[in-house]
C-alpha cells in the first residue's frame, strides 16, 4: 500500500526485548533531530553554543538531550561526591551542603523556559540564519525540581544589608553573576533535576540555579557558591558581556528580564516544503514577565492578524504552544507571529527595536520573525522593510 | 580540592535560634549541612568587587606582566593584545562605541579595573584556570591597563590602589527604563500600507549545511558538475565564493589598499609568499618562516585545515570541509584579489 509493505518485518518478527536499550534513545529514524552549532560563531568549541531543534519539537517541553548548550569553559563533568554548595557572606550562619543534603530538603517543581540573552542576536542586522533552530534555538523549557533559594537563604539568615547575591559555578569559567536579593527571594530554585531525571552534565549537573524569566547566563550551572553582599560585583559577564550597547554609545546594564517573544516553528526553513491544502501553523511563545496572554499570526507580513489558539497549560515564565489552522492555496505568504503577555506588552517588530536600540546591542532581540513561504512550498528567513 | 569535614552545623546556630523570640522566628532549621571554617570560606571566596573588596595582598607592574602575557596570553589575544580572529581584542576601540563597528575592549568598554583582576584570576588562561599567582594576576592586570594607556609601565598595582584606577567608560552604563515601547493596542487589520522584503538569509549564505542531504549545499554541488565534467576538476564559482568569503571578512579585507584587521589585507594574495604583506605585524613565526607561495593548491590545503597545513598559524579558523565551498572561495579570491 503506497510503498508501505503489507507485512513489515516488525509485524512478523519479535522486536527487541526489555533492557536492549536500558537508557533509551529516540528512533534511529529521528537521528537528524539534534542540537546543531554554527562553527564560525566562536573561537573555540569549549566557549561556544549550540541550538535546540525547535522546528522538530511539539508541545512545550524540551527533551533533555535537545536542550541547547552554552558553555564558557567547556562542559564540566562533576563528581557529586566532590561537590558542595556553600552559602556565605552577609549571613548569620554560613553553610556548606552536600548534594544529598540538598535533596533531603523540601522540594519544588516548576516549569520554566530558559532563554540565552543572545538568542536571535545574529539577526539584528537583518535575516541571516535560515532556520528557527539557529535564529531562536537558544531557548528550552523543562520542568525543574529543586530547593527554593528563598528557603536556603532563610536557613542562613540574610543580614539587612544583604541586597545582592553572587552565584558561582564550578566549571573552568567559574561563571559568576550578581542577582538582586528581591529576585533571589522571589521564585528561584537550586535545581538538581530536569524533566524528572538528574540534570544533564551540559545543563550543570549536579546543581544549577533556576532564575525564572531572567536571561540564561544567570542560571549558573555546576553551582557551588552563593555569596550575599551589599552591592553588585560587576563581573565580566555583567559588564563586558550581557550589557546592551545603544546607538549613542552608552550601554544598558542589568537587563535581566527576557521580554515577550514568539516564533513559528512550522512551517520554517529547515522543514520539508509546505504542501498546498490543510496545514497547521505551529509555534511557541514566552515572556519573562509572566503568562502569555495572546498570540496573533499574520500571513501577509503584518498587515492583517488572526488570533491563534493557545494550548494548555499556559504557565508563567514558561513556553506556551500556539497553533492556527491554515488552508494554503499555494500563493506566496509572509508568516509572522506576535506575542502579547499578561502585562500587555506587545512583541515589537525588528524596526521598532532598531529604532530604540540600533543594531549593535547583540542581546535581547525579541523582534517579530518573518518566514516567507514561496510558491514551491520552501520557506526562507526574510526581513521586511 | 580540600577535604570537607562532614560534621553537623555548629551548636552556635542552634543556640542563636533558641534566643530568637518566637514572633521573629522564621522558617524552621532543617539541621542539614554544616558551618564552613573561615579557611574553607577564604579558599573559595575569590570574587573581587569594584571597591577593591576581595583583593588579596600582592602586587605587580606592567613590566612584569608583559612577560607573563607573552608566555600565557599572546597565543590567543595577539602579541599586543590586539586580538586574533574570534579571540577578543583587549585593547583599542576608543571612540567606536557609537559607531556601526563598536569594539568593546577593556580600555574602551569595561567600567571597572577590578573586573580585569577578577576575570583573569578566575578563568584565564583559557584551559588552565586559577593557575596564576596573585602577583602574576596583579602584573597581568597592570600590563592590560598599561596596554590601554591607563597606567604607566612601572606603576605598581596592589590591593590598595587597584580600585583607584578609573576606567574611561565607567559612566557609560545605565539601567534600562521601562516601558520602552508605547503602550498601545495591537493592530489587527490593515496595519500597514505595503510590505517589502529587504533581506534574505539565503543571500547571506552562512547557515550550516545539514548532513542529512538535500540541503542547499548539495544542490549547489550538483548543479556545478554536469555529466560531461566527469574526471575533470570542479570549477569554482566566484559568486558562490563571495558568500563563503563572508566568514573571512570578519578578519580580512580584500580590496586594494584595504586595512589590515586581525588578519592581513588579502589583495594580491595569489602568487604572494606567505607572511609577506608589508605593514601586517600579526604573523606567526610559522607563517613568516614558511616558504609557501599562495596558489590555488596551497590555499586549498591551508583553508581546508589551517592548523594541519601550517602548524602554529595564528588564524583561528577551523577550516572548510566542503570541497565545493572551498573551490568557490578560491575562485572568488582569484577574482577579487
Amino acid at each position: 500500500m503506497d510503498g508501505a509493505p503489507a507485512l513489515p518485518s516488525w509485524t512478523q518478527y519479535l522486536g527487541f526485548g526489555v533492557d536492549a536499550r536500558p537508557d533509551g534513545s529516540p528512533s534511529g529514524h529521528e537521528s537528524d533531530v539534534v542540537r546543531r552549532s554554527v562553527e564560525w560563531l566562536t573561537a573555540t568549541r569549549e566557549s561556544s553554543v549550540n541550538f535546540t531543534p525547535l522546528h522538530e519539537l511539539d508541545g512545550i517541553i524540551t527533551p533533555n538531550g535537545l536542550c541547547f548548550e552554552r558553555h564558557h569553559g567547556g562542559m564540566a563533568e562533576v563528581d557529586p561526591a566532590d561537590h558542595r554548595l556553600m552559602i556565605h557572606g552577609l549571613v548569620d550562619e554560613p553553610i556548606v551542603l552536600t548534594v544529598e543534603e540538598l535533596r533531603r530538603l523540601p522540594q519544588e517543581n516548576r516549569f520554566c523556559f530558559l532563554e540565552c540573552a543572545a538568542n536571535t542576536g545574529m539577526e539584528w542586522h537583518g535575516a541571516q540564519l535560515n532556520g528557527c533552530q539557529y535564529t531562536h534555538g537558544m531557548v528550552h523549557c523543562v520542568q525543574y525540581t529543586g530547593v527554593s533559594l528563598k528557603l536556603l537563604l532563610e536557613q542562613v539568615g540574610v543580614k539587612p544589608e544583604g541586597k545582592w547575591l553572587l552565584a558561582e559555578g564550578a566549571d573552568s569559567a567559574a561563571m559568576t553573576r550578581s542577582i538582586p536579593m528581591e529576585k533571589a527571594l522571589d521564585d528561584c530554585l537550586v535545581a538538581y533535576s530536569m524533566n524528572g531525571e538528574r540534570l544533564r552534565p551540559e545543563q550543570g549537573y549536579p546543581l544549577r540555579l533556576v532564575v525564572p524569566g531572567f536571561e540564561g547566563n544567570m542560571w549558573i550551572k555546576w553551582l557551588r557558591r552563593l555569596e550575599v553582599g551589599s552591592k553588585p560585583w560587576h563581573h565580566r559577564e555583567e559588564t563586558s558581556k550581557y550589557t546592551d550597547l545603544m546607538p549613542d554609545g552608552e550601554a544598558r546594564r542589568f537587563t535581566w528580564l527576557m521580554d515577550a517573544k514568539s516564533v513559528i516553528t512550522s512551517p520554517s526553513p529547515q522543514l520539508p516544503p509546505v504542501e498546498p491544502g490543510f496545514n497547521v501553523i505551529k509555534g511557541i511563545a514566552w515572556s519573562g514577565h509572566g503568562r502569555v496572554k495572546r498570540v496573533d499570526v499574520s500571513l501577509d507580513g503584518g498587515v492583517n492578524w488572526k488570533t491563534a489558539t493557545l494550548h494548555q497549560p499556559v504557565l508563567p515564565k514558561c513556553l506556551t504552544r500556539f497553533t492556527l489552522d491554515w488552508e494554503w492555496d499555494g500563493s506566496p505568504v509572509l508568516l509572522q507571529s506576535r506575542c502579547i503577555d499578561e502585562t500587555g506588552y506587545i512583541q515589537p517588530t525588528p524596526a521598532e527595536l532598531q529604532e530604540v536600540r540600533g543594531t549593535e546591542s547583540i542581546y535581547h532581540n525579541n523582534g517579530i520573525q518573518t518566514w516567507q513561504v514561496k510558491e514551491d512550498g520552501t520557506v526562507e528567513n526574510v526581513r521586511l522593510g | 580540592m580540600f577535604a570537607w569535614a562532614d560534621t553537623k552545623r555548629g551548636l552556635a546556630a542552634l543556640l542563636a535560634l533558641a534566643l530568637v523570640p518566637a514572633a521573629a522566628a522564621q522558617a524552621r532549621d532543617y539541621g542539614l549541612g554544616r558551618t564552613p571554617s573561615e579557611a574553607e570560606i577564604a579558599r573559595w571566596d575569590i570574587d573581587i568587587r569594584p571597591d577593591g573588596k576581595g583583593l588579596p595582598k600582592g602586587s605587580g607592574t606592567a613590566k612584569e606582566g608583559e612577560a607573563v602575557y607573552i608566555e600565557k596570553c599572546a597565543s590567543c589575544h595577539g602579541d599586543f593584545a590586539e586580538g586574533a580572529g574570534r579571540y577578543p581584542a583587549l585593547i583599542g576601540g576608543e571612540g567606536s562605541l557609537d559607531t556601526n563597528e563598536p569594539v568593546k575592549t577593556i580600555g574602551s568598554y569595561w567600567p571597572f579595573a577590578s573586573t580585569v583582576w577578577d576575570y583573569v584570576h578566575r578563568a584565564m588562561p583559557f584551559g588552565n584556570a586559577q593557575s596564576l599567582t596573585d602577583d602574576e594576576t596583579y602584573a597581568l592586570t597592570a600590563y592590560l591597563l598599561y596596554a590601554n594607556q591607563l597606567i604607566e609601565y612601572d606603576h605598581t598595582l596592589n590591593q590598595d590602589n587597584l580600585a583607584d584606577v578609573t576606567m574611561p567608560n565607567e559612566d557609560g552604563f545605565h539601567r534600562k527604563e521601562r516601558p520602552e515601547f508605547p503602550d498601545e493596542q495591537a493592530c489587527m487589520a490593515d496595519c500597514k500600507e505595503s510590505v517589502e522584503i529587504v533581506g534574505r538569509a539565503t543571500n547571506i549564505g552562512v547557515t550550516p549545511d545539514e548532513e542529512s542531504g538535500g540541503g542547499p549545499g548539495d544542490q549547489a554541488a550538483a548543479s556545478g558538475s554536469g555529466e560531461g565534467d566527469q574526471g575533470t576538476k570542479l570549477a569554482g564559482d566566484p559568486q558562490a565564493g563571495k558568500k563563503v568569503y563572508q566568514q573571512c571578512s570578519a578578519c580580512h579585507t580584500i580590496e586594494d589598499g584595504g586595512a589590515h584587521r586581525m588578519g592581513p589585507n588579502l589583495h594580491g594574495v595569489m602568487g604572494r609568499e606567505a607572511g609577506g604583506v608589508p605593514g601586517f605585524n600579526g604573523y606567526s613565526p610559522a607563517m613568516k618562516e614558511s616558504e609557501v607561495v599562495w596558489r590555488a593548491e596551497t590555499l586549498k590545503k591551508y583553508l581546508a585545515n589551517p592548523r594541519e597545513f601550517m602548524p602554529g598559524t595564528r588564524m583561528p579558523f577551523a577550516g572548510i570541509d566542503d570541497e565545493k565551498a572551498l573551490q568557490d572561495l578560491i575562485a572568488y579570491l582569484e577574482q577579487a584579489s
